[in-house]
């Protein structure tokens, strides 16, 4: 006890206190830290301020909604957005048909297939096609369809491009959403008799459905903004085209790229407005798909 | 007495493998799927080829090393990929450096410095930035911000001019220095998305260890955390770097293409035009297989590069990972 005391008396008070030096580095640390992150957050918010102030006052008039630029000269105001709206959705509606199934299916044989011989390769050509620049997917397309095919340009073919590149989403987001279903469930699932087939649809894939369902918006937001595949794959029309085998059609990043070469008044408001349609579609797709993936996850 | 062989005992045996109709459709479905994914990519690689291949035989220049580019007489095609490759190039890897001192940091303060309980939210925050659609980027950067940053370049351009780099370009805003800036802009929220993940796998120990050493927050982050994501930051930055490579409309909407026969201009502060842009500018003029051929090539080129690019930074990742798994 004595010894202790004694001892106790040699120690200082209190611990030493940081050198200033340290103290500053630290600080200065902190400050730039803190200010890389509201650097990273200037273009953010003066984009979207951007596209609101100069493309809100646009899309407030009802035609902009009903009506599309047919008949509206380059030099005339009015006229509306919804040939590119139905564009967009058309050619995004028709990849997805072809890239949920695939994506989703290949999700599943990476997680519920181990034994699989495809996996590596499939799990490498994922990647590659996560990395693949829009404009060659584009490329590809026309080189097998229109240059071999002898196929005409329309907005099937867009579609087709888009699927290369809304594939790796889907097959990744339903990867990771798969693998941390609890195995618990399976095993259960397989205890109780249930074949394989039926314990992956009616077991895995409900419990990781929210998940899945966040990959396909996010997989949505990033195909509907693509420009690439349409300046190749595409003509634009001023008018409304519901038809995506056949003709020109509208698309809202195309009529973008259209009126934006025109320095007119009318054609800039037209330019900044479908660009607040774009942004608008783009926005709520992926904030939806991360409040899904907040509410919900993986149900345990 | 025969009864064991009798089909119907069989198949109450335990352990006896039934085929059922379901496992098989199931199997076969994900198969395929992989089996197309699969075929999908080494298609584009077999397509972009045979088209190029014949525009390339035909070529009257060396496609690698000259700077021509005239397709305009299919029977006299002459195409070089020098200038698109350096425009390529020195704009991405600007762009890249410019975006990972920041993202480190954004990825700093998102992991160790802001509150836990808002730490998702600035995280998420961040990643809109990836959901704003180039084309946006593009029309944003010409328009709002080229004016905005132009006077630091021109004050780059007056003080260290005698730098190649820095030389004398283009008096619009059109030059390779802008597109490097809305490119860096681009990629900060993929290489900050990863630098974020592997920032958060330090283990609480190694942090704990250190804050119980003395260290200062600074000197915690410098002594476990940098060093255990160092590989992290280095793939995130790659992928990063292949995403600014492969940029189209952006660019495209940006730089100024320069007139035929310009001298070759190394400054940041020329025009210039990507493999991605030099595609776009010409969309309308795939006319003639020859000519969509050159395109193709450019193309191909890049699909290289970009492949090259991502799947070093994926063997980053994937060595990583084998080594704290």
């Amino acid at each position: 006890m004595s010894t202790t005391t004694s001892a106790r008396s040699d120690v200082p008070a209190r611990l030493p206190t940081l050198s200033r030096r340290r103290k500053v580095k630290d600080g200065m640390a902190a400050g730039l830290i803190g200010l890389a992150f509201l650097f990273a957050l200037i273009p953010l918010v003066w984009v979207l301020w951007t596209v609101i102030s100069r493309g809100l006052p646009v899309v407030l008039n009802i035609d902009w909604w009903t009506q599309s630029q047919r008949l509206v000269g380059p030099l005339d105001e009015g006229g509306g957005a919804l040939h590119a709206i139905i564009g967009t959705l058309v050619q995004a509606f028709f990849a997805s048909i072809i890239a949920i199934p695939l994506g989703i299916l290949g999700g599943i044989l990476l997680v519920e297939y181990p034994e699989n011989k495809l996996i590596k390769p499939l799990s490498f050509m994922t990647d590659v096609l996560t990395g693949i620049p829009s404009i060659v997917s584009a490329l590809f397309i026309y080189a097998a369809f229109v240059t071999a095919f002898g196929w005409n340009r329309m907005g099937f073919l867009v579609s087709l491009a888009l699927v290369l590149l809304m594939i790796p989403v889907i097959v990744r987001g339903t990867e990771e959403m798969l693998r941390i279903v609890p195995n618990e469930l399976r095993e259960a699932s397989y205890a109780l008799g249930v074949p394989r087939w039926k314990t992956v649809l009616r077991i895995v894939i409900p419990t990781a459905m929210t998940g899945i369902i966040t990959s396909i918006m996010l997989g949505l937001a990033r195909i509907m903004g693509e420009t690439a595949p349409l300046l190749i794959l595409v003509g634009y029309t001023s008018s409304i085209n519901w038809n995506p085998f056949q003709g020109e059609q509208a698309a809202l990043p195309l009529m973008i790229n259209v009126e934006r070469t025109n320095p007119l008044p009318p054609a800039q408001d037209r330019t900044w407005g479908a660009a607040f349609t774009l942004i608008l579609i783009v926005m709520l797709l992926s904030l939806g798909a991360r409040l899904l993936g907040r509410f919900a996850g993986v149900k345990k | 007495m025969s009864a064991p062989s009798e089909p119907v005992q069989e198949q109450h045996s335990i352990g006896q493998k039934k085929v059922r109709r379901g496992d098989q459709v199931l199997a076969f479905l994900t198969t395929g799927s992989g089996i197309a994914i699969i075929a999908l990519v080494v298609l584009v690689g077999f397509y972009l080829l045979i088209t190029a291949i014949p525009s390339l035989a035909a070529n009257q220049v060396s496609f690698l090393t000259s700077r021509e580019w005239d397709v305009s007489d299919p029977d006299n095609l002459r195409f070089g990929i020098v200038d698109l490759m350096w425009t390529t190039v020195l704009s991405s890897v600007i762009a890249m450096m410019l975006a990972v001192p920041i993202a480190i940091g954004v990825a700093l303060f998102i992991t160790n410095y802001a509150p836990r309980r808002i730490s998702k939210t600035l995280g998420y925050t961040v990643d809109l930035l990836a959901a704003v659609p180039s084309i946006i980027y593009g029309l944003w950067g010409i328009q709002v911000l080229a004016p905005i940053i132009k006077p630091f370049g021109d004050w780059l351009n007056d003080n260290l001019g005698w730098f190649p780099l820095f030389g004398d370009g283009i008096n619009s805003a059109g030059n390779v220095y802008t597109a490097s800036v809305v490119l860096a802009i681009m990629i900060l929220p993929i290489i900050t998305a990863i630098s974020r993940e592997v920032f958060a796998q330090t283990p609480l120990l190694h942090k704990e260890a250190a804050l119980a050493l003395g260290a200062t927050r600074w000197e915690m982050i410098r002594t476990t955390v940098l060093p255990f994501g160092r590989a992290g930051v280095i793939s995130g930055s790659m992928l990063g770097l292949g995403r600014a490579l492969g940029e189209t409309i952006a660019v495209t909407i940006i730089l100024s293409k320069p007139a035929p026969g310009t001298p070759f201009n190394p400054s940041i502060f020329a025009g210039g035009e990507t493999f991605a842009s030099k595609i776009a500018n010409n969309a309308a003029e795939f006319d003639s297989p020859e000519k969509t051929g050159a395109y193709v090539a450019a193309g191909l080129v890049l699909f290289i590069l970009t492949f090259v690019v991502n799947s070093i930074a994926r063997a980053i990742i994937n060595r990583r990972k084998e080594f704290t798994e």
